[in-house]
């Protein structure tokens, strides 16, 4: 039961993620997971395997169960079937490594809190109930904010933010969790371009760090540029891979269906190989 | 009024100092707890949980005096109120989770059915022959009148034990109150933390019934939040602010009550609560109605300033009074209607804020952003310095075209 040097530095080091790079099990594996709101099943015995350090899109049409299946990963709705596991364990034991960006729209912004006291909540876990914010906590929040170009706003009441700018606070507070995995859910949806390029580069700065990005995404056209894999549903899931292989016309007629034009879906995606 | 001066000086007697104290006790555990039920939005589910206390009170003062005991000890009573209030709770959740009724259909059944089985209880009370029933009606109104000394050590002891509890889980109640799913993401259980909500306005609610009676504690539970929210933006405070409404309203209350026995202690605590509420509302800065009316004013001030400077920057002739005095008396032009260096300064950069909004409103899809533009705002205090940056670029881009900006 000896510690040696080497040990002991690495648990030093907080601020790095808990156990990056060296990981070799999926940071998020699905496996025939279903769930349903009352008797029809919104998704169906999804299966998908996430790459570590990769940064993957979800997408489909509008009700394929996208969201849902990202809150069916993290446990807040309740799974009919399928096991889900993270890092190789099973959900409850890998929380402190996943970090969530709920849609914007999910919250009452008019609730009396300001920018940083937002982006302090991803601290939370670390703050546990009874320990006080100290100078170090305020740091870290306003360098997270800051790297989201957010620090002049720190003050500022949430309500009076844009739409972009409360996304932005979103992204900050769960920067603050410091995790390894990273499930957004429309991150871009009715960003200002600002916010939007500022999001995806910390997305990718994200990924530089070996951390896993996962997002609901909604715009096709922006694919190739912004994630390296793809995992297409429907209710079903209708194909994951890397974007070269899976983001493909054949796949994303078999997801929209007839919702899609075809001349439009053969702009979009790869010519299939 | 001397009495009532005793009264709030804790001049009156050991006794009725103890009261007032227990009573300021609760109204801050009240004040503070509630506020995570204004926060939740859940505050009409309170009301069902207080009325449904009724039945459990009842049913403890037949039971004991079945027992052979004496029908009104308070810790019997308040633990039957706690029982039934929490039947009352369950049965909301239940036909909530599993049927397709709302929740405010689910606590207006639960409400009235509690209630009213409450009060059948009570008449039948009236009806035996024993135990003192006398004095189990002020549970409806609440009463000082009579109170032991016990009976306020256990208020007075509940009510700290209430702020303890609502210190010790803010952060997880102010995280599930925000932002149920980012909670539930981060593994915290939401059901768990909701029923300690609402077990804390339970036990406030019990703690409370014999000195504001279970008709009005609602009123103690929302309204020191609804006051304290005119005052702040910040969750920490809002609760401490809320807690200090609702200790001072159930302090003076009380000590009203006290030089006063025959009026009710609950309906004087609630009016109170009133008067700070409707002092709120109307003169908060920022938020209160004062406030709003001046910021009219002062808003009305900037529009003829940017109208005017925009006119100036445009060599426009400018008629209107207002506008006129208003550049006067900001030093912008002379009196004989002149702009003076100062002026013309403030005027092209009232124009180059003009050209942003411009560019920014018509590349820009965010509603939020357009919706903030109103000719007044400078575009700094709205947009991050890179989105200014990129703003400039297009101006920039267009200038060769349009001459100098």
């Amino acid at each position: 039961m000896q510690m040696t040097s080497e040990t002991l530095r690495v648990a030093a080091r907080s601020d790095a993620p808990p156990s990056a790079a060296s990981d070799t099990e999926s940071p998020l594996h699905i496996h025939g997971l279903t769930v349903s709101y009352g008797d029809s099943p919104a998704i169906f015995s999804v299966d998908a395997n996430i790459e570590p350090a990769s940064m993957t899109a979800i997408i489909g049409p509008n009700g394929a169960g996208k969201s849902t299946l990202l809150k069916a990963a993290l446990g807040i709705v309740p799974r009919l079937s399928g096991t889900i596991s993270i890092f190789g364990k099973p959900l409850n034991e890998a929380r402190r490594r996943i970090a969530y960006v709920p849609q914007r729209a999910s919250v009452d912004w008019d609730f009396p809190a300001r920018v940083i006291d937002v982006v302090m909540m991803g601290l939370y876990r670390e703050l546990g109930l009874l320990h006080f914010v100290t100078k170090k906590h305020h740091d870290k929040a306003h360098a997270c904010l800051d790297r989201v170009g957010m620090s002049d706003f720190a003050e500022r009441q949430i309500g009076q933010l844009s739409g972009g700018q409360q996304q932005r606070v979103f992204l900050a507070r769960a920067l603050a969790q410091n995790s390894d995995l990273y499930l957004l859910d429309e991150p871009l949806a009715g960003v200002d371009a600002a916010t939007e390029r500022t999001i995806i580069d910390v997305l990718k700065s994200l990924k530089a760090e070996s951390r896993t990005i996962v997002c609901v995404h909604h715009d096709l056209a922006t694919i190739t540029d912004y994630f390296d894999h793809v995992l297409l549903i429907n209710k079903t899931r209708i194909a994951q891979g890397p974007v070269e292989t899976a983001f493909t016309a054949e796949n994303l007629i078999s997801t929209y269906g007839g919702r899609l034009a075809t001349a439009h879906i053969d702009q979009l995606s790869l010519p299939a190989a | 009024m001397t009495e009532l001066l005793n009264a709030l000086l804790l001049q009156s007697g050991y006794n009725a100092a103890l009261v007032a104290v227990s009573a300021a006790m609760l109204g801050i555990a009240a004040g503070s707890s509630g506020t995570f039920l204004f926060l939740r939005k859940r505050a009409l589910l309170s009301d069902a949980v207080a009325h449904a206390t009724l039945p459990g009170v009842g049913v403890a003062f037949i039971v004991m005096v079945m027992l052979g005991g004496e029908g009104r000890d308070l810790i019997g009573l308040l633990a039957g109120s706690a029982i039934s209030a929490f039947a009352g709770l369950l049965a909301v959740e239940w036909i909530t989770k599993h049927t397709r009724l709302a929740e405010d259909a689910a606590i207006g059944a639960v409400l009235s059915v509690f209630f009213g089985f409450g009060i059948v209880l009570l008449t039948i009370i009236q009806t035996m022959s024993s135990g003192k029933q006398a004095g189990l009606e002020s549970f409806l109104l609440g009463s000082t009148a009579g109170m032991l000394f016990q009976d306020a050590l256990v208020i007075a002891i509940g009510g700290t034990l209430a702020v303890v509890a609502t210190y010790t889980f803010r952060r997880p109640m102010t995280l599930v109150a925000f932002d149920a799913d980012f909670a539930a993401a981060s593994g915290r259980n939401v059901e768990r933390i909701d029923l300690a909500i609402m077990g804390l306005v339970m036990a406030v609610t019990v703690i409370g019934l014999k000195l504001v009676g279970l008709i009005l504690i609602v009123a103690m539970l929302i309204i020191p939040s609804v006051a304290a929210r005119f005052w702040t933006n910040h969750t920490n405070n809002l609760i401490w602010i809320a807690g200090a409404f609702g200790g001072v309203s159930a302090y003076v209350g009380t000590a009203i009550s006290a030089a006063a026995p025959s009026i009710p202690t609950g309906p004087v605590i609630v009016l109170i609560c009133f008067a700070i509420f409707a002092f709120s509302m109307m003169f908060a800065p920022n938020r209160g109605v004062v406030a709003a009316l001046a910021a009219r004013r002062i808003f009305q001030i900037r529009v003829h300033r940017r109208q005017g400077l925009l006119a100036i920057a445009r060599d426009e002739a400018i008629h209107d009074g207002l506008t006129l005095k208003v550049l006067t008396r900001a030093g912008f032009i002379r009196p004989d209607g002149v702009p003076t260096a100062e002026g013309r300064t403030q005027a092209a950069k009232a124009l180059r804020d003009e050209k942003r909004w411009e560019v920014a409103r018509a590349m820009n899809r965010d509603v939020a952003v357009i919706g903030r533009y109103d000719g007044l705002t400078p575009i700094e205090t709205v947009l991050t310095n890179d989105e200014i940056a990129e703003i400039d670029r297009r101006i920039n881009a267009r200038a060769p075209l349009g001459g100098a900006g």
